[in-house]
């Protein structure tokens, strides 16, 4: 048996701008307030790729903390608290795609 | 008041303990050896017999050393946190009646005309010493309060009091803390490795959690702990291959998904969840799981006796400290000998489970907010009648600041407010108190007696 390639990790697109009138997308959300916070707490923060490590991404935990808070007052939930299993995320598209999940 | 000692001193431990050949601290800098420590003086033979001793190090390992030479020597360590400005030392000397000082790198400022001894490593052989005379004081800094620092005191049989001796065919344990060795949990952690005939891996300000990680994989950590937060950043850092026996927190509440996280993270480790204060000592350990702790741990009889009043957990322990330092300080236990710890708890069903804190105080992991410091610093912009400052819960730092400001008249531009507000509490405060979210709000409540209401935070 062949096993299949693993699904390609996509870089995130760097600008948050989308069609006119569309709904921004929860990845470009999710995006705005990780640009928003680093801005807020005056970090420099990496190029936000799916493959970024969190902890490297030069956010530290108060600034993730406050994106969480912010993410549930925007969204109306939070996935660290509501998901059924437990799970931290590693990766920037780790934490994009729990909030997915869990949507 | 210290007397004479009858209990053998850290140093008579060490040199009693099995394997001491092959013990270590390891630090982020220094790798330090107990045998030579036991062995021999790091502090170039100076004599601090019977002196009030304040134990100033940059780097947290030689806090350890500094420990091992004093204790039954000294009569009094007070032992300083990373975070005690220099501008605090003058006060701390005043009130702890210190006259000598030991430090590693230089000394620091004010200290003109007390006895000042370096510690230097490797330490130089030296003939064993005389058998301990006096039950030394050890004094600690209470955490993260506002307003001058509170000095408490204990002892070293107190401060061992829930530390089991070692089983004869244990392993040794290596343990591994990710708080500072100054504070009353990481202090904690030291005393297990040196009287549990173990090593202890350090870390220091500023130190990567990967790196420190890493260090912790390479001497092969058996005993891991930290607060809910710490171990919320393991669990976000890839590639850490930790392989511990014994996984602990305290600290901090203890909530059940990073207790479920740790053990689908750690299968078939036993993860344990521990309460102790600077005050009132190693309270209780849980080890089922489940956060909260049994009721049936109220009102039953031990070396620890807890209760609950007006929904606040308070103790009674020989663990406890026996006072702050200083005339005129308050007691630190009521007349029944009960400490409130200020930490509140709900009963439900057969657990409770713990709240927050009297008083409105934020635990933003593991460092304590007072809402009074930051509303004093919002309440200086001009536009603002009123605040107030509450913790709101999270799932990464366990609580964050949040501000809620009463404006004197309504704003046309709220959004330029909140960036000034912002902007001066960044300026006058520690990052962790600076507010993660400003609300403005028409009114705030307050109480008959005219004081702002505050939740439980």
């Amino acid at each position: 048996m062949t096993l299949s390639a693993s699904t390609p990790n996509l870089a995130v697109p760097e600008q948050e701008s989308c069609a006119e009138g569309a709904q921004p997308s929860l990845r470009e959300r999710i995006l705005a307030r990780f640009h928003q916070v680093a801005a807020d707490q005056e970090k420099t923060i990496a190029p936000l790729t799916d493959e970024l490590v969190l902890l490297e991404s030069g956010l530290d935990s108060l600034c993730f903390a406050i994106i969480v808070a912010t993410l549930e007052d925007e969204l109306g939930y939070d996935p660290f608290t509501e998901a059924e299993d437990v799970f931290f995320p590693v990766t920037l598209g780790d934490f994009v795609r729990f909030y997915e999940r869990v949507r | 008041m210290s007397a004479s000692a009858s209990r053998p001193s850290l140093r008579e431990t060490l040199l009693r303990s099995r394997r001491l050949d092959a013990r270590r601290i390891f630090g982020a800098q220094a790798e330090i050896d107990l045998a030579q420590i036991a062995h021999g003086t790091a502090l170039g033979g100076a004599d601090l017999a019977g002196r009030s001793v304040l134990l100033r190090v940059a780097d947290p390992a030689y806090s350890a050393v500094g420990l091992i030479e004093l204790d039954g020597v000294a009569r009094r360590i007070v032992l300083c946190p990373p975070d005690l400005a220099d501008e605090a030392l003058p006060g701390v000397i005043e009130t702890a009646r210190i006259d000598a000082v030991v430090y590693d790198r230089a000394p620091p400022p004010g200290v003109a005309g007390l006895v000042a001894a370096r510690l230097t490593l490797p330490a130089t052989p030296a003939p064993p010493q005389a058998r301990v005379a006096l039950d030394t004081e050890w004094v600690m800094f209470t955490s993260g309060t506002s307003g001058p620092p509170k000095m408490v005191v204990h002892s070293l049989e107190g401060l061992t009091g829930a530390i089991k001796p070692p089983a004869p065919d244990d392993d040794p344990p290596v343990w591994g803390t990710f708080y500072d060795i100054r504070r009353y949990g990481g202090l904690q952690i030291l005393l297990r490795a040196l009287l549990g005939e173990g090593s202890l891996v350090t870390t220091a300000p500023g130190e990567p959690m990967a790196d420190f990680l890493a260090r912790l994989a390479r001497h092969g950590v058996t005993h891991l702990t930290g607060t809910p937060s710490h171990w919320r950043r393991v669990l976000m850092t890839p590639g850490a291959n930790l392989a511990p026996r014994y996984v602990r927190l305290s600290g901090e509440i203890a909530d059940q998904a990073v207790l479920d996280a740790l053990k689908a993270r750690f299968p078939g480790v036993p993860v344990g969840h521990a309460y102790a204060s600077t005050e009132a000592g190693v309270g209780f350990e849980v080890n089922d799981g489940l956060e909260g702790f049994p009721a049936e741990f109220v009102g039953r009889s031990g070396p620890v006796e807890m209760r609950i009043v007006d929904g606040a957990l308070q103790l009674r322990s020989s663990r406890a400290a026996s006072g702050y330092v200083g005339a005129g300080a308050p007691a630190l236990a009521g007349d029944d000998g009960f400490v409130d710890t200020g930490d509140m708890v709900e009963r439900r069903g057969e657990r409770y489970l713990f709240v927050g804190r009297r008083g409105g105080i934020i635990n933003v992991g593991g460092l304590k907010a007072h809402p009074e410091e930051i509303e004093a610093v919002i309440n200086r912009h001009p536009a603002v009648r009123l605040s107030r400052v509450v913790g709101r819960k999270s799932p990464i730092t366990g609580a964050v600041v949040v501000a809620e400001v009463v404006l004197s008249a309504p704003a046309s531009n709220e959004g330029a407010v909140k960036d000034e507000i912002l902007a001066e509490c960044r300026r006058g405060l520690a990052a962790f108190k600076v507010p993660a979210m400003v609300k403005f709000v028409p009114s705030l409540a307050l109480s008959a007696n005219g004081k702002l209401e505050r939740p439980v935070a």
